[in-house]
């Protein structure tokens, strides 16, 4: 007893201050993407440099789709600089497609009345449909004590009965797309759906894969997208606190 | 015993012609003989051709740290099983009917793996309709009668925030007499889409073929290509590599750590180390900008290279790390209540752990010496040795003695390496692949031995890749360690185990 108070006097208090304070990123975090005109960089634009999921499209000046880019530490098609910024989650599909000079979009806040009964006390019940367990993992952070998730009255929960939204990682496989529906059936509506992640988005890496069905979305509306490979926590949190009007 | 075996060491490759094919039934009396002496099946796969089945076995001898390769040829419809005198095969022999429609005669539980259809059209070993969707999960239990017997079914989905997977119980009151465990559900497709690769995704598919090992696998490939193309990997990037494989067992022994302790109810452990294990997981992004390690690794060395700024950070993170683990940890051997909701529960004895040919920590757990990085040393540690840990009771209490003693070694390890840093490059560049070769990669990830294999055509792509983590060869170890225990302490066992549903599904 003594031994876990001294502990936990040497452990401290660890929870992070964001977000009332900035969050420090590691310098080779690889966040919101840069595309820069081609015609800028046409004399180093490599024609056959393509992406191997089809996140980066040379037409009509260049257009990253972050829903499907992986965010790789050598990127493939070439033209790609990405930033440190984690926020990247964003309401809309088409919001993920970044263009050169295009607005940087964020999650919106939901719509009043669902904010009115979400806003204090949001449960979500996950299925992970064929996710490598990174996204769960970095999902799962966000309720130890160094994020804390629970001070902003959201939290994962046992039973879809007990959830106002469904939390979805991985491609959709062929074997888990009848339990995901059921899952998303047994939440009382009004819900929500939460893509985390690249493969929950499009396929991230299985992308066409005989064996999945290329993302939520194909299954289930979603209101929520998280970019990533995984997503950072912090990246998770950000949109979170969006949609809930926490954060603008 | 080893004339129709080619010996191999871990990370090359050899001629796939200078494996002797042998008749099936020396090929497995060959097998039962090696086993029976010790050996263990790291690999058992099969390759479908036109009409009959290349069926290749890689077996790993530990006494001489060297793996030998031998092979066969089916049919295609049927082949014997040798399952029943050799229980460590129930799982590939299953494996093998799935992939590729051959069934194993005399079986004793011949039911399908992830259920999927096979690699060759219109070969199904359980003679499944084309026509109708085959349902995940629906097979015949092994179910127990009698009065006051019941059967307890979870999942696929849990009620956490894990991967999906079906557990049947047979119970007696709270005595669970036998546990099934059926996957599959996270099955994506992975080595049917390796065939005539290595394809521009393959990187990251083996990066994410189980995401908590991250390292573990995608290492595992990049030995493999390397020896294929017999490139030379930079010691400055085979030190990077060892540093991110043991940041990533320990990150994850942390967090197992903590969750055995939340699973028994010591909240104060299992918050510390919930956190811990994000520190390593952020010294991780600190090598390459990704938690899981993503990035980092490329055939021939690896992407990144550590600044001296970098080391600076690091041996501080590690430090600071280092000194709050310990102190979360040391709580659990000194509170009473933990150690006895820990000590004796789910118990896998040695044989048992030896038939079944359990790998790492579990293995390690039931006083088993077996580590890759010991016995098949590869990368750095042909340089350095790390001391295998080994407890005996094979309960859950041992299990999760081993994962601090080797969080231990491991934060020892980091710590060396990056205080005598060599120089040099980091990457060597490409070279073509070779035609017609058999390549065998193992490593030690953090629940054990993962085993790539690699066959390739006379272009050099590749002809089969076949994938085995530890996961694969560990989940009856979970199903073991629960007979005779109360179905509430499943949670506590399983969690002892942390297997990954993905790696098995793959």
């Amino acid at each position: 007893m003594f031994r876990a108070i001294i502990s936990r006097i040497r452990q401290g208090h660890r929870t992070m201050p964001y977000p009332k304070a900035p969050l420090q990123m590691p310098d080779r975090f690889r966040g919101y993407p840069v595309v820069s005109t081609l015609a800028q960089s046409a004399e180093q634009h490599d024609e056959t440099a393509e992406c191997p999921y089809g996140a980066f499209t040379a037409s009509g000046g260049g257009c990253l789709d972050m829903g499907k880019c992986l965010f790789c530490a050598e990127c493939p098609a070439g033209d790609i600089q990405f930033t440190t910024d984690y926020q990247l989650a964003v309401t809309d599909r088409d919001h993920l497609l970044v263009r050169p000079g295009s607005e940087h979009h964020h999650a919106r806040p939901l719509t009043p009345d669902l904010r009115r009964m979400f806003g204090r006390s949001l449960k979500f019940r996950e299925v992970s449909a064929g996710g490598c367990n990174a996204c769960e993992a970095d999902t799962n952070v966000l309720s130890t004590i160094g994020w804390d998730l629970g001070r902003f009255g959201i939290q994962f929960v046992a039973s879809p009965r007990h959830a106002d939204g469904l939390w979805v990682t991985g491609p959709v496989t062929e074997n888990m797309a009848q339990a995901l529906l059921t899952t998303y059936e047994a939440i009382p509506a009004p819900k929500i759906v939460v893509a985390c992640g690249a493969c929950a988005i499009n396929g991230g890496p299985y992308i066409d894969s005989p064996r999945v069905r290329n993302g939520a979305d194909s299954l289930v509306p979603v209101d929520l997208y998280i970019p990533g490979c995984p997503p950072h926590p912090a990246t998770i949190l950000d949109g979170l606190l969006r949609i809930l009007d926490k954060l603008r | 015993m080893t004339g129709s075996f080619r010996s191999i060491y871990n990370g090359s490759a050899i001629l796939v012609a200078d494996i002797p094919v042998v008749g099936s039934g020396q090929f497995l009396q060959d097998i039962l003989d090696a086993t029976d002496h010790g050996w263990r099946v790291s690999s058992y796969f099969g390759i479908p051709g036109d009409a009959d089945i290349a069926l290749y076995c890689v077996l790993a001898n530990k006494a001489e740290g060297r793996l030998a390769v031998t092979r066969t040829a089916s049919d295609g419809t049927t082949f014997p099983s040798i399952a029943s005198l050799c229980p460590q095969l129930q799982l590939f022999e299953r494996e093998i009917a799935e992939q590729c429609g051959l069934t194993f005669v005399d079986h004793p539980w011949f039911k399908p793996v992830r259920f999927h259809r096979s690699f060759r059209s219109g070969h199904d070993a359980w003679n499944r309709p084309e026509d109708k969707p085959l349902r995940v999960g629906v097979m015949n239990y092994f179910q127990v009668a009698g009065d006051e017997v019941h059967e307890v079914a979870v999942g696929p989905v849990h009620a956490g925030i894990i991967e999906p997977g079906h557990f049947r119980f047979q119970c007696h009151g709270e005595e669970v007499f036998h546990l099934e465990i059926s996957l599959g559900y996270q099955h994506r497709g992975i080595e049917a889409g390796l065939v005539g690769g290595p394809h521009p995704r393959t990187l990251q598919q083996m990066e994410t073929a189980a995401g908590d090992t991250t390292i573990g696998h995608g290492l595992a490939f990049c030995m493999v290509m390397e020896s294929l193309t017999g490139v030379r990997v930079p010691p400055r990037a085979e030190v990077l590599r060892g540093i991110a494989l043991e940041l990533e067992r320990l990150a994850n022994h942390t967090g197992d750590l903590g969750a055995i302790a939340g699973d028994v109810g010591y909240l104060p452990t299992a918050s510390f180390c919930g956190r811990i294990r994000g520190d390593f997981l952020n010294m991780t992004a600190v090598l390459c900008g990704s938690r899981f390690g993503r990035g980092l690794l490329t055939p021939g060395g690896t992407i990144f290279d550590l600044t001296p700024e970098h080391r600076d950070d690091l041996l501080k993170r590690l430090a600071d790390a280092r000194r709050d683990l310990t102190n979360a940890v040391d709580l659990l051997w000194s509170s009473p209540s933990v150690m006895g909701r820990l000590e004796g529960t789910g118990t896998v004895h040695q044989e048992t752990a030896l038939e079944l040919g359990l790998v790492g920590p579990a293995a390690r757990a039931c006083g088993i010496k077996r580590d890759v990085r010991h016995d098949y040393p590869f990368g750095i540690y042909r340089m350095t040795h790390l001391p295998v840990a080994t407890a005996f009771h094979g309960d859950v209490c041992s299990r999760t003695m081993i994962r601090w003693q080797e969080a231990q070694k491991s934060m020892d390890f980091i710590e060396e390496q990056l205080r005598q840093l060599p120089g040099g490059g980091h990457r060597t560049k490409a070279a073509p692949r070779t035609g017609l070769s058999l390549a065998v990669a193992l490593t030690e990830g953090w629940r054990g031995e993962i085993c790539h294999v690699a066959i390739t055509d006379d272009k050099g792509s590749f002809v089969r890749y076949k994938v085995v983590d530890p996961s694969f060869h560990n989940w009856q170890g979970v199903a073991m360690a629960l007979r005779g225990e109360q179905i509430s302490d499943f949670p506590l066992c399983n969690k002892s185990f942390n297997l990954s549903y993905c790696g098995f599904d793959l």
